[in-house]
């Protein structure tokens, strides 16, 4: 196990209706990463998840209702700021993401300082077998290849949710993420924010349990929704506001 | 454009500019919702009543029957107020994910406060000491 004594460390598992996979994953991250503190994000469940990872020991902030995976994630980089770690991964509620692979993402990003966000990609490695629908796997391809464009680096797996940041990544973050389905979207403002990124290959398991976000049926919208957040994304006039600037969530002001 | 339908109209209009200021007047409606729906009660009073400035903006736009551009100028109200909402709707949902966001942390945080207190020692007195202090 490494060590990595002058970070503070946070793992983020968002979890809706995932009281199937939670304790598992807990105690895998607990197991695999164990100098990272634990901080599920019940983004509003109606199942055990919440009374289970409690159970578990670990920390929960409890959304008052369903935000959406967007917004379940923010509130944990928002947690993160506020309680000053400057190292975050998010491991998805529902066990497809590996714990074991925490470490490799975190030696990622140590070997090269300047890096902001270690992303796992599912595509990297040449025997590649992830065996998602291929309505999904296009759109996956699709954002790639755009993201590739834009940001001028290979960008192999951009919808991959299993990334570790830093503090710099942590701010940006909590000020501003997107909305409904963020990874795509994320990327780009990574961008936009001149923060540096970077992928590493990682094994994902099949959904443990629960309901995936995004059912097969769902995959064209959910790509329609993602192409147009791209494209207005690039002709945003302020990304994220800079300190100082007016408050993107604010009273209205004129009619 | 025969009278019947600009008395019509002029009812019409008159009706919105009422309902609204009485909402206004009750706390029902914001300022800043009203003035979209009182500009758009104004223009449309305003039109029907001057019909020779329907009939110019009528011809300007290419519109065979004058009634018509007041519907069109209607219209295009009807949807600038609905374009309005989804804004104001869009930064409401902002707005309750910052809310729900910032209650689950506190939320989180008085848990693992009132945890922390709870294993202190001196607690029970403190509790005590603080019941009495607050009275019956």
């Amino acid at each position: 196990m490494l060590h990595y004594p002058h970070n503070r460390c946070l793992a983020v598992v968002p979890a809706y209706n995932e009281q199937d996979s939670i304790l598992s994953v807990i105690q895998s991250v607990r197991e695999h990463a164990s100098d990272f503190d634990i901080l599920v994000v019940d983004d509003g469940s109606t199942d055990e998840t919440l009374h289970f990872a409690e159970a578990a020991g670990a920390r929960v902030l409890r959304l008052p209702y369903n935000l959406g995976i967007g917004g379940a994630v923010q509130a944990g980089f928002s947690f993160a700021l506020e309680h000053g770690y400057d190292r975050m991964v998010q491991v998805d509620g529902d066990g497809q993401h590996d714990p074991s692979e925490i470490h490799r993402l975190m030696k990622a990003m140590e070997a090269d300082r300047s890096i902001d966000v270690v992303c796992g990609s599912r595509f990297l490695t040449p025997d590649h077998q992830y065996p998602a629908p291929i309505s999904r796997r296009t759109g996956i391809h699709i954002f790639a290849f755009i993201l590739s464009r834009i940001m001028g680096q290979r960008v192999s797996d951009p919808t991959s949710g299993f990334r570790l940041y830093n503090d710099r990544a942590i701010a940006l973050f909590a000020r501003d993420y997107p909305h409904d389905y963020p990874e795509v979207e994320a990327v780009l403002m990574v961008h936009h924010h001149r923060l540096k990124m970077t992928e590493i290959p990682v094994r994902m398991f099949l959904r443990s349990g629960g309901v995936s976000s995004i059912g097969s049926g769902k995959s064209f919208y959910y790509m329609v929704k993602v192409l147009l957040a791209l494209f207005v994304g690039l002709a945003r006039v302020r990304p994220v506001p800079e300190p100082g600037e007016a408050n993107p969530v604010a009273a209205e002001q004129g009619i | 454009m025969e009278s019947r339908i600009q008395v019509v109209a002029i009812a019409g209009a008159v009706a919105l500019l009422v309902i609204v200021l009485e909402l206004v007047r009750r706390r029902r409606l914001m300022e800043r919702y009203a003035l979209l729906w009182l500009l758009s009660a104004v223009v449309i009073l305003g039109l029907a009543v001057w019909q020779d400035a329907l009939q110019q903006l009528a011809q300007a736009m290419g519109i065979l029957s004058a009634p018509n551009a007041l519907f069109f100028v209607a219209l295009a109200f009807v949807l600038l107020l609905l374009l309005h909402f989804s804004a104001a709707m869009s930064r409401l949902s902002d707005q309750s994910k910052v809310i729900a966001q910032r209650h689950a942390i506190l939320e989180q945080r008085v848990r693992e406060l009132e945890e922390a207190r709870a294993r202190l020692p001196s607690s029970r007195e403190g509790e005590e000491a603080s019941l009495a202090r607050w009275g019956r």
